[in-house]
């Protein structure tokens, strides 16, 4: 109880065993990943259908506006005391916190792959539908490439937004991070809370900075886009990165 | 207890959940929004501040927030059920995210217009104030449209350390296993996310009247 938050992250005991760091650690990585996936499959397809068509966006700005403003905890445990009823296991828990989790993360992914391949550069696509080039192709040969940045960074969103409420799952009796703030809380424990909430940052810190290391390799060099916005002036988003790469 | 029965007796609570959910969101807002004003400008005019301050800005945006709300008693010495922890952490935030869109917003001002009141005989401060700022209005509410609705269901979270708001009624009502109040809860931070968003939509309509009246973004 009175140990220092240091103390509480050095100790070896909270190291080991089923309920030590490394394996809350996993657990967390687990449902966080389960849902990002979950995300990416929903998300990406449908954001580079509406994108490439052009149809259906008005509906993507009202869905992703109205989905964050939706409050996390509260959703999560209606689909709690909805779903435990008639699921005995784990599962009660961790189907609430997947649907959850999902609902956060679509948004950003379906949000910023539309945008991404509806600004890419109107001459780019003509390009290549004059090469004869069909609709499958152009999506996936162009528009993707050329999208990819902006797809990414939604992806960044989303997986950041994920880490940090699955912390939340451990109300509802999950594991992952969040049980070190909610058994910390519980025993008025705070150096076990506040080493909890430092790896639960730690841990978003770290897939922030994968993902931008994934991005760099990912992204092709001939998009010198991400480059000239950091040294020249900033542009304005949407509408004057569109005029921008027209120019 | 039926539902109506419950909202019934509970209403006096409710109004103050409300009153403090209110409170806890539309503070951070304002207090961002002057912290972001100077920050903006500066990253906007500098660029070699600009991707400094919006990778900072990023950093800042990694921690989840109720990692936060609990390490942010241990740097100001606060409690750790202080409504205080939840204001600044959401002030942070806000910030971060308004930075950017302040200086994006005063670098979208045409530069012809900047020479213009220049060249009436504007100084720096007067054409920010009278010239810049106005003209970045509806970027910079377009920002904290976003910033508003995300601190509505940010603020929430709260509620799992004690601090009392609409969320309040999500951990009671999960504790008794009574659906009344989660959903009270939830409805009314959707009505204050969709009034706080219309209010900010329509202060930057009126502070910008000589833009064409476009369906919103």
């Amino acid at each position: 109880m009175s140990t220092s938050i240091t103390g509480w992250l050095t100790d070896p005991v909270n190291w080991s065993g089923p309920d030590g760091i490394p394996a809350q650690t996993l657990a967390h990585l687990e449902l966080s990943g389960m849902a990002l996936t979950i995300a990416l499959v929903i998300g990406v397809p449908v954001g580079l259908l509406i994108g490439h068509t052009g149809r259906g966006a008005f509906l993507v700005g009202g869905l992703a506006n109205a989905l964050r403003a939706l409050p996390t905890l509260g959703v999560l445990m209606i689909a709690v005391l909805l779903i435990t009823p008639h699921i005995a296991s784990d599962l009660a828990f961790t189907i609430p916190s997947l649907i959850v989790l999902v609902l956060l993360a679509v948004p950003p992914i379906l949000t910023n792959t539309y945008a991404g391949v509806f600004a890419v550069d109107a001459a780019a696509v003509d390009a290549a539908r004059g090469m004869g080039w069909r609709g499958r192709d152009i999506l996936l040969r162009v528009q993707l490439p050329c999208a990819l940045p902006l797809i990414l960074s939604g992806i960044r969103a989303a997986a950041l937004q994920i880490i940090a409420t699955a912390t939340v799952a451990a109300y509802v009796s999950l594991g992952g991070l969040g049980r070190f703030l909610i058994d910390g809380l519980a025993q008025s424990d705070y150096a076990q809370m506040a080493g909890g909430a430092i790896l639960v940052a730690a841990l978003a810190l770290a897939v922030e900075l994968l993902l931008l290391g994934l991005a760099r390799l990912l992204v092709s060099p001939g998009l010198t886009r991400r480059v000239s916005r950091r040294t020249s002036p900033p542009a304005v988003p949407a509408s004057a990165t569109a005029t921008a790469t027209a120019q | 207890m039926t539902a109506a029965e419950w909202l019934r007796r509970n209403a006096g609570e409710i109004a103050d959940l409300t009153a403090w959910h209110l409170w806890l969101s539309i503070l951070p807002l304002l207090i961002g929004l002057l912290v972001a004003l100077p920050l903006g400008r500066l990253a906007h005019r500098s660029r070699r501040l600009y991707p400094m301050l919006v990778a900072l800005a990023g950093l800042v945006y990694t921690v989840p927030s109720l990692a936060l709300f609990i390490l942010l008693p241990k740097l100001l010495g606060t409690r750790i059920l202080d409504p205080v922890n939840v204001v600044i952490a959401l002030s942070v935030y806000t910030t971060a995210l308004l930075v950017r869109v302040v200086a994006d917003g005063l670098a979208a001002v045409p530069a012809d217009v900047i020479q213009s009141a220049h060249a009436m005989g504007y100084r720096s401060h007067q054409r920010l104030i009278r010239i810049e700022l106005p003209i970045a209005v509806p970027v910079i509410a377009a920002g904290l449209r976003v910033a508003a609705v995300s601190n509505v269901s940010i603020v929430s979270m709260a509620a799992l350390l004690g601090v009392p708001q609409l969320g309040s009624l999500f951990t009671q009502g999960f504790q008794l296993h009574f659906f009344t109040p989660i959903v009270t809860g939830v409805v009314l931070s959707l009505v204050i996310a969709l009034v706080l968003d219309g209010l900010i939509l329509l202060a930057g309509h009126s502070l910008t009247p000589w833009q064409p009246r476009r369906s919103a973004r």
